[in-house]
């Protein structure tokens, strides 16, 4: 201790140039220090260790502990994996890898401390300028004198230097009062601080190794979820459509917000499309197929087509007073083979579009009937086809609802079909409303009365004339005339007079004036009736020999009509004043003259004026000749007589001029329908061909009529002449 | 037999027609009278053709829409109907007829 007081005495005056040093030797020594503290706690600590005992320790003989049991170390790794397996691409199968690494690192610590004859060190000393340690020694000698309970450790590195030098030891004593005593003097009491304050918390800095979880990889597939890639252009019509979907649904929305008890209604209408376009995938291309099978057929057709639209007859130019009828399609249809044509009606909105109907004109030979709509787009097949029980024997399709059709049965029923349901017709009479008790030869559709209601006429040899009248679904009928002789009342075999009924076989309205109209019979009478007097005719005449087939008002003049018979002639006649006249003058009613007469050489089924000609007109007979005349060109022989029929046998029953185009369609008695073109000179119409420009429709009937009229007087006032 | 059956049957039946095919919306035949790979040709590039054909008429005018496409070639004729998103296509050898 004094030796400690003299060197803090000492303390206060070091040479500038030992201080430097003196620093340097104090960081290695601190070092140093700080180590061997350490192993000196450790010690002490472990002193004051006691142990601790679980209770439930097994206690052990002196035998027991002391025998002995051998273990052999080995160098494999307990916890290295031996079931690795490794996927060989070579062999394409997993194999297990024998080659495991073995090495087990449990504790590594990175150490700063260098061995003191590595080259590290010796050029640390050569940098820091840390004395040689012969230089060192005395120092650490001196330590070891003045500081004896430095440490233990530090004790033992202090015994090897004396072992190292001990024949100098004493040399360095006396040196280390002036030098290196300063030195011990200096580091001394700091160690005591460190020691202190490692002490004070008991802390000692110590590692402990753990168990260590192997590690394991666990993996599992899953199913990978769907992936669609997708890829598109937006194009302007998607987004147009996406829009009016939108918009769609949202006018749905207010629909339903608004009526909420027609929803149910929706629904199942809903439910009903979608079992319905669902349920047979084919018939989704429904049109598409009716389009097909149309242009299939103008393929086919082509050169029809062809001369339907361009061909018109060159020779005509070079020949005046003749014309030909020029054949196009053929309509047939299997299943009426055997049947008549019994009246043909163009569709007067679908201008390629007409209906026929089928029947039998045999009395022994009567069976179905049928009810056809062709086309021309579509010669080969029938868009719509109705089969009925009885035989048809007229129809009528409404002219401003193409869709009604009425129709009269040989029966004596008429019925009215809707082209819209396929299923059958919309109405139809029964015996027990006002059902005719004989074949209905004619119907005609009339306008809509005062109520809107649709109604027809209809004319049958049972000699009534009966309106028909639809009214909420229903047929209501109302006789409009019964064609009684008068002349010859009959005598029953009991007494009684029973007048005779004449039998209708035909009858036309007046364009104009809607309350009259021609009644033609089978006892070959025509008689001019009014729908307001169902009592009595206007006007009666003996026009025929035998039954009268068809009665005609001219499409522009007013007065004049044409009649066709069985007969064998075709007779063109006048009413008006003139006939009032006679009829003042004297009831030789009969003996009235028509203005024009036709022999035609056979029965006469069919005449019918042309739409577009005042003079026009055609009429089929029984031989199969189609006759077309035109007045103005020729008064006494026909410009055109074709036969038309594809046997020699077959019979011409009907002619129907198309309202447009310059074709007729002309019907059979074996069901067959020939359309024939007509060629430039049976379409004269010699003062619209001067004016290009469609002629106003009223400036033509005037000149149709002026044509006609100068025409018929002519005729007229020779025979007027002769009379009076 | 439904109607659109009978008038494909008659279609059928017309002189020249090679064949017909419906093809779906997908552009999977669904009908044929054409032996297989035949068929598969024609559906898969009529399908294509067509809705390229669609796209343009409508690209021009989105109220617009595709009816018919009608193909003349030097030995057929192909007439493609388009309705619901399915495809009629007939071939048809107009000489023939």
């Amino acid at each position: 201790m004094p030796t400690k007081a003299a060197a803090r005495g000492k303390q206060g005056v070091p040479g500038p140039a030992d201080l430097a040093k003196r620093r340097q030797t104090r960081i290695r020594d601190g070092d140093e220090a700080t180590d061997m503290g350490d192993g000196t706690d450790a010690d002490d600590w472990m002193n004051t260790k006691t142990l601790v005992k679980p209770d439930d320790q097994l206690e052990l003989t002196e035998v027991e502990l002391k025998e002995e049991f051998t273990r052999i170390l080995t160098a494999n790794n307990p916890h290295a994996p031996q079931n690795i397996v490794r996927y060989s691409f070579k062999e394409r199968q997993y194999k297990q890898t024998s080659s495991v690494d073995q090495l087990a690192v449990h504790f590594s610590l990175d150490g700063n401390m260098i061995h003191k004859d590595s080259d590290e060190a010796q050029r640390q000393k050569a940098k820091f300028g840390v004395p040689e340690p012969g230089e060192h020694t005395p120092s650490e000698a001196g330590e070891a004198a003045s500081a004896a309970p430095a440490g233990e450790a530090e004790g033992a590195e202090g015994k090897e230097e004396p072992v190292q030098t001990p024949a100098v030891q004493e040399q360095p004593v006396e040196e280390g009062t002036a030098d290196a005593g300063d030195d011990g003097a200096l580091s001394a009491p700091e160690r005591h601080k460190e020691k202190k304050l490692t002490n004070q918390f008991n802390y000692s800095e110590r590692a402990s190794q753990t168990y260590n979880n192997p590690y394991r990889e666990r993996g599992t597939a899953t199913e990978p979820p769907p992936r669609a890639s997708f890829a598109s252009n937006v194009t302007q019509w998607e987004i147009y459509d996406a829009y009016q979907e939108d918009f769609e649904k949202q006018e749905k929305s207010k629909e339903k917000k608004v009526i909420p008890g027609r929803k149910e209604e929706e629904k199942s209408r809903k439910k009903l499309t979608i079992t319905e376009t669902q349920g047979d995938d084919i018939s989704r291309i429904n049109r598409a197929s009716k389009i097909v099978e149309r242009m299939v057929n103008q393929n086919t057709y082509d050169d029809i087509a062809q001369d339907f639209k361009y061909w018109e007859d060159p020779s005509d130019e070079y020949r005046d007073n003749e014309g030909t009828l020029l054949p196009l399609w053929r309509f047939s249809f299997e299943k009426v083979k055997k049947l008549a044509v019994t009246s043909l009606c163009w569709n007067p909105k679908y201008n390629d579009l007409f209906a026929a109907s089928f029947g039998s004109y045999d009395f022994m030979k009567q069976g179905s009937g049928m009810l056809l709509f062709f086309s021309l787009k579509n010669p080969s097949y029938p868009e719509y086809v109705y089969e009925t029980d009885s035989g048809v024997m007229c129809l009528d399709l409404h002219p401003e609802h193409p869709y009604l059709v009425a129709v009269g049965f040989y029966d004596g029923s008429v019925a009215v079909y809707n082209i819209e349901k396929r299923d059958g017709p919309l109405l139809k009479c029964t015996a027990k409303n006002g059902k005719h008790t004989d074949p209905v030869w004619q119907v005609r559709w009339q306008k809509d009365d005062l109520e809107n209601n649709h109604n027809f006429f209809s004319i049958s040899s049972d000699g009534r004339i009966v309106h028909w009248t639809i009214i909420k679904n229903e047929l209501t009928f109302q006789d409009i005339i019964k064609l009684i002789i008068p002349e010859a009342p009959a005598e029953g075999p009991d007494g009684t007079k029973v007048s005779t009924v004449g039998c209708g076989t035909a009858f036309d309205f007046h364009l104009k004036n809607d309350y009259l109209f021609l009644v033609g019979t089978e006892e070959g009478k025509i008689h001019t009736c009014s729908k307001a007097y169902s009592s009595q005719f206007l006007d009666s005449t003996d026009a025929h020999n035998m039954a009268v087939y068809k009665v005609r008002w001219n499409p522009f003049h007013p007065r004049i009509y044409l009649t066709c018979s069985a007969d064998w002639t075709v007779k063109i006649w006048e009413v008006g004043s003139r006939t009032t006249t006679d009829k003042s003058d004297g009831p030789d009613v009969s003996s009235k003259k028509p203005l024009f007469t036709f022999d035609l050489n056979n029965s006469v089924g069919d005449v019918t004026w042309a739409p577009y000609s005042s003079t026009i007109f055609a009429a089929v007979t029984a031989d199969g000749k189609v006759f077309v005349y035109d007045l103005n060109v020729n008064k006494y022989e026909p410009l055109c007589e074709q036969m038309v029929a594809q046997k020699k046998k077959t019979k011409l029953t009907h002619i129907e001029f198309n309202p447009i185009y310059p074709i007729i369609i002309v019907g059979d008695d074996r069901g067959c329908i020939t359309s024939l073109k007509l060629s430039p000179n049976l379409r004269k119409q010699p003062k619209e061909k001067k004016v290009a420009a469609p002629v106003d429709p009223k400036v033509r009937e005037e000149t149709e009529n002026a044509k006609l009229d100068k025409l018929l007087a002519m005729v007229r006032d020779p025979p007027q002449e002769t009379k009076n | 037999m439904s109607e659109v059956e009978e008038t494909l049957k008659r279609i059928q039946s017309h002189k020249g027609v090679i064949g017909i095919i419906v093809v779906n919306s997908e552009g999977i035949p669904i009908r044929t009278t054409l032996d297989n790979s035949t068929t598969v040709q024609y559906a898969g590039l009529i399908h294509q053709l067509a809705a390229k054909a669609r796209s343009t008429v409508r690209d021009i005018d989105p109220q617009n829409d595709l009816t018919f496409v009608r193909i003349r070639s030097r030995k057929h004729e192909i007439m493609v109907a388009p309705e619901n998103d399915y495809l009629l296509i007939v071939i048809q050898n107009p000489e023939a007829a």
